[in-house]
């Protein structure tokens, strides 16, 4: 028996409750009619559509920024590169690329101010961070508007001008990372290879980051600011450092998004992105002081997984529609508990 | 004294920066948005009496030093679900609006309570708690509302029911009470209607907060506010003295959606409770007050600045550029970003007064 506490107390509480919760969606599933193959493919194609904006969480928790609600201020500059991308109407897996080459740039530029900010707001990040993301959000609906945007397929075709606020990536780069080397498993599930070994080059990138000097001195700001200054590190330039990376990593995660979803959401589509974000990563494991790649999968599978099962398995069984609801309750309750639980790692 | 003279008018303006612009934006707006002097005070008076009572709910929390409760949102609710129920009982006029306050009631308690236990268990995250919470019981509210009611909870009036058989619909029309408190005393002067009743009721409230801050309990509210450790040491019961402060504060934005709805005459069930919290906690932010720190001027400044503005941009932005969305989008801009603002000043300003105190520390002043 004691391997299975040492194993529970490993992975912590509330991750068995809802793996095991997870586990017993899947095997009740055949029972009301939910076929369990294509829940495993929704499952595996929602793990990698989201599991970059969760990456996006772990440098500002790494570096004691605490966990990234300003996340749609990477969101819209990766916006900015799909938009643009399409302007230039370049197509396929390059078309994607040219989009995140697009958005890196904007995201380091609002992530170097972004980061500035945060750095004169010490102890108070998190709830700046969710409004500096909403104003943003909120200032971006009056760009869209007035950008001089001309390709057809994108602006209202009534007025000639103004984006539109869904626009279909069809025929550009829609699943250009999905399909790159994707195979068939079974009959109904399809492995997106490409988006998998997508995530999994960034993960290493992001790896080998945080050994480097640059990426060791920002764990140690985030575990001990006070120290860390002590020993020669400039803290807000670490942080800022981190604040730029967790934006680019943003911009990213919705380029990846997008071109498995099919569509650009503008206007008040990045409103709430953050959340579902910040609810995978603490899901996996991870405190608002401390956050591992492992954390980001675990909780992207847990989240995505109970997110994409609990709605069809639960309306199958009362034949009620009731997905939105329970993704609230789940999404935040888990950073409730999140920010509830006493921290352990107090500087 | 040339750098006294100095420092003192630059603290003035940091002080009050918020306030300054806002005036200073209503002055281009006005004017471009070419609405009658008239039309605009009708709607000042109007929009005091619908939101300040919302704003006065945000008060005590800031006393003791819970900073903005983006909680409110759950009295708001509850409030609402109070509002439902008079609705499918069919009770009218003021006698149903004090019923909905009392259904209310231990609904609001009940969540305070709730929310003060969970923001006891995240001191120093507050703010960013009590907005999370604010989600979350929204979730639960719409599982209430959506699925219960019709279903666990009896509702009679088809009116009120979704086609399927369960579950409130979207818009309720709150005829029964459309300001009934609004016309019970009103008083006109000139073109100018006032909700005078209304009125009594907000400056009733006031008066109970002036006196409620002089109460033992009050004074117990302000000492946890200023530093929770000391509070403790002098045996104040810190936690107790914070969830009642939530407890109130929860209470009174019950009350306070109750008052705005009765305004508004009808009942967006699933999105009225929404802009609740941010749009009074803006209102209260443009009228100069801060995290740790508001009064009751803040409030009613608040009020008329930030719906000024609320009014006028859209026209503005119609009559300048052609596009009222644009106006639309402005102001929902202004509301995230005064927030935004007003949160980085308080926080900056914190921090450099830490500064300060460590270099008075050094004898380096």
């Amino acid at each position: 028996m004691s391997w299975i506490q040492s194993f529970v107390k490993q992975a912590g509480l509330p991750r068995v409750i809802i793996g095991l919760f997870l586990l017993s969606l899947f095997v009740a599933a055949p029972f009301v009619g939910v076929s369990v193959t294509s829940s495993i493919n929704d499952v595996l194609v929602r793990f990698g559509m989201n599991a970059v904006m969760v990456l996006a969480m772990v440098p500002m928790v790494q570096s004691g920024c605490g966990l990234n609600f300003g996340l749609p201020l990477g969101i819209i500059a990766g916006l900015l590169g799909a938009t643009l991308s399409l302007e230039l109407g370049v197509v396929g897996i390059l078309g994607f690329f040219v989009a995140v080459g697009i958005s890196i740039p904007f995201s380091i530029v609002f992530g170097y101010f972004y980061g500035q900010l945060l750095n004169r707001v010490k102890g108070d990040e998190m709830v700046i961070a969710t409004y500096v993301g909403f104003s943003s959000v909120a200032f971006m609906n009056i760009l869209w508007l007035v950008l001089p945007y001309r390709n057809p397929t994108m602006v209202w075709g009534f007025s000639g001008e103004g984006l539109r606020t869904t626009i279909s990536v069809e025929g550009y780069w829609l699943s250009a990372l999905n399909d790159f080397l994707s195979f068939q498993l079974g009959t109904h599930i399809k492995v997106p290879t490409g988006m998998f070994l997508f995530f999994a080059f960034l993960c290493f990138l992001i790896w080998a980051f945080f050994h480097t000097k640059t990426g060791t001195a920002m764990t140690a700001v985030g575990s001990n600011p006070e120290f860390a200054r002590a020993s020669g590190v400039n803290v807000d330039r670490s942080r800022t450092q981190s604040v730029i990376l967790s934006t680019v990593l943003g911009g990213i995660g919705i380029l990846v998004y997008e071109q498995s979803f099919g569509f650009i959401q503008l206007y008040n589509g990045p409103f709430y992105m953050a959340f579902p974000a910040v609810a995978s990563i603490l899901l996996g494991g991870a405190s608002v002081h401390k956050a591992t790649l492992l954390n980001v999968i675990i909780g992207t599978i847990l989240f995505q997984g109970i997110v994409t099962m609990t709605p069809s398995v639960i309306n199958s069984m009362i034949q009620t529609d009731m997905s939105e609801v329970i993704r609230i309750i789940a999404t935040n309750g888990m950073i409730l508990y999140a920010l509830t639980r006493k921290s352990v790692v107090k500087s | 004294m040339k750098t006294t003279k100095k420092t003192s008018y630059k603290h003035f303006l940091i002080a009050y920066a918020v306030p300054i612009m806002f005036i200073t934006l209503s002055i281009f707006t006005i004017p471009l948005s070419g609405f009658s002097p008239e039309y605009l005070i009708q709607e000042m008076i109007i929009r005091l009496a619908r939101n300040s009572f919302l704003v006065l709910a945000l008060l005590i929390p800031i006393i003791a030093g819970m900073g903005l409760n983006f909680g409110m949102v759950l009295g708001a609710m509850a409030g609402q679900i109070g509002l439902i129920l008079i609705t499918d009982w069919n009770i009218v006029g003021i006698p149903g609006m004090v019923l909905a306050m009392i259904i209310s009631i231990p609904l609001s308690t009940f969540l305070g309570w709730i929310a003060g236990h969970i923001l006891n268990r995240a001191k120093g995250r507050e703010m960013v708690t009590s907005y999370i919470l604010g989600f979350f019981v929204n979730g639960i509210y719409q599982f209430i509302v959506l699925y219960m009611m019709g279903k666990a909870i009896p509702i009679g009036n088809p009116a009120l029911v979704l086609s399927r058989g369960y579950g409130i619909r979207n818009a309720i029309n709150l005829e029964g009470i459309r300001q009934t408190l609004d016309n019970l005393i009103l008083l006109k002067i000139g073109k100018v209607q006032i909700p005078v009743a209304t009125f009594i009721l907000i400056s009733a409230f006031c008066l109970f907060i002036i006196w409620f801050r002089k109460t033992k309990l009050g004074q117990d509210m302000r000492a946890v506010g200023q530093d929770m450790e000391v509070a403790e040491a002098a045996g104040i019961p810190v936690n107790r003295t914070r969830i009642i402060s939530m407890i109130i504060s929860t209470v009174l934005a019950g009350f306070g959606q109750i008052i705005f709805l009765q305004n508004i005459g009808t009942l967006n069930t699933y999105n009225s409770h929404d802009q609740t919290g941010m749009y009074s906690i803006a209102a209260l932010l443009i009228g100069g007050a801060t995290v740790s720190h508001a009064t009751i001027p803040n409030i009613f400044l608040g009020v008329v600045l930030f719906h000024l503005m609320f009014v006028t941009s859209p026209m503005a932005g119609k009559n300048l550029i052609g596009s009222a969305m644009l106006g639309e989008y402005f102001r929902l801009f202004i509301s995230y970003g005064i927030i935004a603002i007003s949160l980085v000043l308080y926080a900056w300003r914190r921090q450099k007064e830490k500064e300060r105190a460590r270099m008075d520390l050094r004898g380096n002043t």
